[in-house]
């Protein structure tokens, strides 16, 4: 028990990486990025092909890939969702799908469907473990995804926090036009916010690269767990997302001593308690609260009772 | 005396409706202009469209003679327009500190920064800290003016500068706003006819989307700015004008 709770608070820590860019992207640019999951996909084709095709050591893969992955999204904000924000709520959807599906045929042509892995280029990594008391073993690649997650985050929301340009992306995020009276440039802000976004997306590829294979139409189930994550967390908050991140983890952890099936099913069922919870919890403050909307719901079913 | 402001037969539109019907204006450096008219007279636009938060759609907006018409808002807060808007607009979330800094950061440089707009509306100083969305309405005001402020203007818009604050709040805001006469342009949109007659050193009336009356405060008598305030000369004419034709 004790050692699925562990696996499931390091796995919670991908998770988060895997959402914040989702999160991100909603609370600043309010932009659903449904080819998010596609995007980490492509970050970690990209490092792999570094590795794999250009022969360079993971660290130097993963160097370069970030910076091409925040390139890229810097890009993809300029070209493409600039303009399908224009076009009001259903535009950026259907571009963000059409925009998955062209990644995942792109990458099933560059790089073939074969399911590919960074776990035999990171030595013992994959199965190293440390032991701790109580006998419990902690693998060393989840520690390590964890401990960079934590910090990968905190520098995100220091830089949020901290920064000209954190103030600019949390202005625009509250009041675009009001940020504009104080001289912020909102869609330069969108690139940048846009740009951090594909980067930790990118992160989160090559941790799963790592930890596990992918193939080029992994996304969409990234894009499940991503979501789920930001839901649980509650959008727009870093330290909701590395919360909701880590509830995901520990649902699927625990899920799985239930039974190897029930893993994703127990993330799926957390997901949607916390999605009926924050519904409900809305629809019960305009009755009048919790008691009040129960009693309704009590009486108006007695009410049908009578009439039949 | 130099034009810091110069409006061209503006029209501004929300959809099908013209709130602006080819506004020409006039305004000096250093002068001190209050804008008032009844509800629908198109000020509250008339100062969008300067800040670039509306588009203009016929006409031109000139900034010490150089067109700004198509300059987005966050350009023309660096060419030297400033708005503190309608409703305050304060970021809610962040620190009354944060919401100064961000115009700071991304204003032009000049004498105004977070000390000089400290002592300018001395109030501020000790609600640095605290998140903005907890600040009672002249507080807000405050803030929002001296937000506009420390971006260093040479142009200050102040939308509603009264509205919805207490007779002591808006002494307290008129107070600091002395401070500034001489120092920049300043165009106020102002419900409150006594404070604005006191305050600016012209007063410009609005009905309908066109202007009515423009003139010193000296120079106006309390019927003509009522008269004008209400477009009653407009209605009297109509109705004249219907008669006759009729």
């Amino acid at each position: 028990m004790l050692e699925a709770i562990v696996q499931g608070v390091l796995l919670g820590g991908y998770y988060a990486v895997l959402a914040a860019g989702l999160s991100l992207m909603f609370g600043v640019v309010r932009f659903i990025n449904l080819a998010h999951g596609d995007m980490a996909v492509l970050g970690a084709m990209i490092a792999l092909w570094f590795v794999q095709g250009a022969g360079l050591h993971v660290a130097i893969a993963i160097a370069l890939t970030l910076p091409l992955m925040g390139a890229l999204g810097w890009l993809m904000q300029r070209m493409i969702f600039e303009r399908a924000l224009q076009g009001g709520f259903l535009i950026p959807i259907l571009t963000t799908i059409g925009l998955g599906a062209a990644l995942q045929n792109g990458m099933f042509g560059l790089f073939g469907s074969d399911t590919k892995s960074l776990g035999a280029y990171i030595g013992n990594l994959s199965w190293a473990s440390w032991e701790i008391p109580g006998g419990i073993f902690i693998g060393q690649l989840p520690g390590y995804m964890f401990l960079t997650a934590i910090l990968v985050l905190g520098a995100v929301h220091v830089l949020l926090t901290r920064t000209a340009f954190g103030r600019a992306v949390r202005a625009t995020a509250t009041d675009s036009e009001a940020a504009a009276l104080c001289g912020v440039d909102a869609r330069r802000v969108h690139r940048g916010a846009a740009a951090i976004a594909v980067a930790l997306a990118g992160l989160a590829g090559i941790f799963l690269a790592m930890r596990a294979q992918v193939t080029p139409f992994a996304g969409p189930m990234l894009l499940i767990f991503a979501f789920e994550a930001v839901v649980i967390g509650g959008i727009g908050s870093l330290r909701g997302t590395l919360i909701g991140g880590i509830a995901l983890g520990l649902a699927q952890s625990l899920g799985a001593m239930i039974s190897p099936q029930f893993s994703l099913l127990a993330g799926h069922c957390v997901f949607l308690a916390v999605l009926a919870y924050r519904l409900m919890s809305g629809a019960a403050a305009g009755r009048g609260g919790w008691r009040a909307t129960i009693s309704a719901l009590f009486f108006h079913k007695s009410m049908l009772r009578g009439k039949s | 005396m130099t034009a810091a402001l110069e409006l061209n037969q503006i029209v501004g539109r929300h959809g099908q409706l013209q709130a602006i019907k080819g506004m020409t204006l006039r305004i000096d450096k250093g002068e001190v202009a209050a804008i008032i008219g009844a509800n629908g007279a198109g000020k509250t636009t008339l100062m969008r469209m300067i800040a670039g938060l509306h588009p203009c759609a016929e006409g031109s907006i000139a900034l010490f003679g150089s067109d700004v018409t198509a300059m987005p808002a966050h350009g023309r807060l660096k060419a030297g327009i400033a708005l503190s808007p309608e409703g305050r607009r304060l970021f809610g979330d962040m620190t009354v500190q944060e919401n100064l800094m961000i115009a700071a950061e991304n204003g032009r440089r000049g004498d105004w920064n977070l000390a000089s707009v400290c002592d300018a509306f001395s109030q501020i100083t000790p609600l640095l800290a605290r998140p903005a969305g907890g600040l009672s309405g002249g507080q807000r005001q405050a803030v929002a003016i001296a937000r506009a402020l420390i971006a260093n203007p040479d142009v200050l818009l102040l939308d509603e500068v009264s509205l919805g604050l207490s007779p002591v709040a808006v002494d307290g805001v008129y107070q600091s706003l002395e401070t500034l006469r001489g120092a920049m342009t300043m165009i106020l949109v102002e419900q409150d006819l006594t404070r604005a007659m006191k305050f600016a050193g012209r007063v410009i009336c609005m009905a309908e989307g066109v202007l009515e009356l423009d003139g010193a405060p000296k120079d106006l008598t309390r019927a003509q700015i009522t008269d004008a305030y209400f477009g009653i000369h407009k209605t009297a004419d109509t109705a004249a004008g219907g008669a006759a034709h009729a």
